[in-house]
């Protein structure tokens, strides 16, 4: 569903069952748009005259912000909306929602819902010529954030094959920890580990291939990639957990704990981050964070994403 | 003789509940069968005759459980739509169940969706009335009423009841009126709305996952309160193996339980769900092969006592949102009887144990006289032609809804001819 005919990204929806070389494919093209502080950011116009949507059914900030300035470097038009105050407030169905946008003339949605698989439903019911890139839905998948964070981890280690990377936190209700398994396990890791409390860990992960450990100080043994999850405060009321400070004091990254790592670990969040919560400030700020990079890395990879979906519709234009 | 009298000549008249099975002639008067073969009185002399050489000749079939919608939800269909798509797939009788947007819980509303029935003229329907006023689990229905007005039983449909002391009342209040109880075996704080199966692929999908526990939980507090009242109960729509266990075990002991099993899982599973396909979003969820198999099994076997349709049509809408915001249900009238001869092809069953599954056996359960063509019932029952291989086209289902997970199989056999009291009221 996500390819087309020729085997190009016409749909980004989840990174299941993409091809590895698709991802490097990705990876390398990102790499071209990484802007250098202090230079001038990186603009290609490939993009113009194209119309973007972000359509955001749920909170965001870094995701959408960065969305919208990778549309921008690409010289799309790009049109926000902020859907929890409109329509659909008003009982309008998701379907009418997008038919009413496809109407207005437009050639990509970005999606963010609350629901798994609603950006498969609006991949599924959309005009054809429109392409739909998931910005994270429900429990499901949010495959841009796990492709800047394969960036991330390429431009300090290289190639995936002999690193252990560890996802830690929240994996039951986490789209990104999904997300980021399938690329890993695509881009053929050597090992990855989920680390959290059982309350937090959904059944049979381990059968997407990784290795489950309930003891951060195990899991956390000789791993080059420490990745951090938000712990979201609604988890705190649902019988989940007994309570934040008990958390961090099991679960928490500190400084003692990422020793236990290689000592050139990389240290890894999604954002926005709980200091104090799932990841100690000195640790969050410390030498080993590259949290500051997989941000700047989140506007080349949707720039890399992006282009790509688009110039498979390029393709299907013009034949 | 009389004016109203039919011969159905030359059928291959199928009654596992008489023990028939051979190439005879039926006969029928005043609406109800006179007689099968040699015990057709002499001097029946039929106004009509008609021929069903190469035919069979079905009792009607019993579907124990289907959501009729009205009254409250007429925008999904109407009764003479359902009871009309229900005849073609030789359904001559619906126990309609309770839910929460049309809680049948007053004489008014059974008698209501009786004469709307009757009227349309179509499959007949009975009614299974709310447990709990409003279906919310709370306060006792009218069950003295109830079951003045005909209900056949009581059920609480898929709603939650508030404690185990009202679910105890409930029990002991209908037995009182021997109205049959129909529960469905959910333990609602492990349910989760638009959620599947827990297991690898709920996970995979991050859809919110309904563990197996939900189901054998409320199977087990269930049991010990028939344990301690005696009161008889019958479990609604198994979908898990150990389930089937519990119940295996239940019956040898002795208890007076009993249970069904909707006819899509026994062909259904999770694997079906993958790409987020909401025409398999279903309550309870589709488990997964193991379960399926262990249904099987028990539908082999004989611990299940009945297998239904688990009637849901919706509005096209229902069904056109992301997996979690879908309705869950599936249009199943039309596939009861082909699917449940499917597992005849497939030789987990023999032709008159899944005729059994659907006609007498069922109507046991809720105390009719039906689903048998024994002297002196009434006449209700189908012409089915085996020889029929025909593909299913959502476009041409008859109900309103066409939320099916079956398009395009392919079936052999259908129904030609449906009579009531030995009027037709469908033909192909």
């Amino acid at each position: 569903m996500q390819l087309n005919a020729d085997g190009k990204l016409k749909h980004f929806l989840t990174i299941e069952g993409l091809p590895p070389l698709l991802l490097e494919e990705i990876l390398n093209r990102a790499d071209q748009f990484v802007s250098l502080p202090g230079k001038a950011q990186v603009q290609a116009p490939l993009l113009r005259g194209k119309t973007v949507m972000n359509l955001f059914f749920e909170n965001s900030t870094r995701t959408r912000t960065t969305f919208e300035l990778a549309a921008k470097r690409l010289s799309a038009d790009l049109l926000n909306l902020d859907i929890r105050n409109s329509s659909a407030t008003k009982g309008e169905s998701l379907l009418d929602t997008i038919r009413n946008l496809e109407a207005m003339g437009c050639d990509m949605f970005v999606v963010r819902h609350s629901s798994s698989g609603a950006a498969h439903f609006i991949a599924r019911y959309c005009a054809p010529h429109i392409s739909v890139i998931n910005a994270g839905d429900g429990k499901h998948a949010h495959p841009t954030q796990a492709m800047l964070d394969m960036l991330t981890i390429r431009q300090h280690k290289g190639d995936f094959p002999p690193l252990k990377v560890a996802i830690v936190g929240d994996i039951k209700h986490s789209r990104v920890a999904r997300s980021l398994i399938h690329a890993l396990t695509t881009l053929c890791c050597g090992e990855i580990r989920v680390i959290s409390p059982k309350t937090l860990m959904p059944e049979s992960i381990e059968q997407m291939g990784v290795n489950v450990y309930t003891d951060i100080e195990k899991g956390v043994v000789d791993v080059d990639v420490v990745i951090m999850l938000r712990l979201q405060h609604e988890r705190m009321n649902s019988a989940l957990l007994p309570s934040v400070r008990e958390y961090y004091a099991r679960y928490g990254l500190t400084e003692e704990r990422l020793e236990l790592a290689k000592p050139d670990a990389i240290v890894m969040h999604p954002g926005p981050v709980n200091r104090g919560v799932e990841i100690d400030s000195r640790v969050a700020d410390g030498p080993q964070s590259v949290i500051m990079q997989q941000v700047t890395n989140g506007v080349a990879v949707r720039m890399a994403v992006m282009s790509m979906v688009l110039g498979s519709q390029a393709m299907v234009d013009g034949s | 003789m009389s004016n109203h009298s039919t011969l159905i000549k030359d059928g291959r008249i199928l009654d596992p509940q008489s023990g028939i099975d051979k190439v005879t002639n039926l006969a029928i008067m005043k609406g109800k069968i006179i007689g099968i073969g040699e015990a057709i009185p002499s001097n029946f002399k039929p106004k009509k005759t008609i021929d069903a050489k190469d035919l069979w000749v079905l009792p009607g079939i019993v579907d124990l459980s289907a959501y009729l919608r009205e009254p409250g939800q007429e925008n999904k269909t109407r009764i003479p739509f359902e009871t009309y798509s229900a005849a073609s797939a030789g359904i001559t009788r619906i126990c309609c169940m309770p839910e929460a947007d049309s809680p049948i819980d007053s004489g008014a509303t059974v008698k209501l969706i009786k004469s709307k029935a009757k009227q349309a003229g179509f499959a007949r329907v009975s009614v299974i009335g709310a447990l709990t006023q409003n279906l919310a689990g709370e306060q006792l229905s009218h069950m003295g009423s109830l079951k003045y007005v005909g209900c056949v039983g009581l059920s609480q449909g898929h709603e939650s009841i508030k404690d185990l002391a009202t679910l105890r009342k409930a029990m002991e209040y209908a037995a009182t009126y021997e109205l049959p109880l129909f529960l469905h075996p959910f333990e609602h704080s492990l349910m989760a709305q638009g959620g599947m199966h827990e297991g690898a692929l709920s996970t995979r999908l991050g859809l919110p996952p309904i563990p197996v526990a939900a189901e054998t939980a409320a199977i087990a507090q269930t049991l010990t309160l028939v344990e301690q009242t005696h009161t008889p109960v019958h479990f609604c729509r198994l979908s898990t193996a150990d389930s089937v266990t519990m119940l295996t075990q239940a019956k040898q002991s002795g208890l007076p339980v009993t249970a069904d099993v909707a006819v899509h899982q026994l062909f259904l599973t999770e694997m079906d769900v993958s790409e987020y396909n909401p025409l398999c979003h279903t309550i309870p969820p589709l488990r997964s092969e193991r379960d399926r198999d262990a249904l099987r099994e028990a539908v082999s076997n004989g611990v299940i006592d009945a297998i239904c349709s688990d009637h849901q049509p919706h509005e096209i809408d229902a069904k056109l949102a992301p997996f979690e915001e879908t309705s869950p249900g599936i249009s199943g009238f039309e596939t009861l009887l082909p699917l449940a001869l499917r597992l005849v092809e497939e030789k987990l069953i023999s032709l008159s144990q899944a005729i059994s599954y659907l006609t007498h056996q069922p109507a046991k359960l809720v105390n009719l006289k039906a689903g048998s063509l024994e002297t002196g019932h009434s006449a209700d029952f189908s012409l089915f032609d085996p020889n029929n291989l025909w593909q299913l086209d959502v476009s041409k289902l008859l109900s309103e809804g066409k939320n099916t997970p079956f398009s395009g199989w392919s079936f052999q056999g259908k129904t030609v001819e449906t009579f009531i009291k030995g009027k037709s009221v469908f033909s192909l």
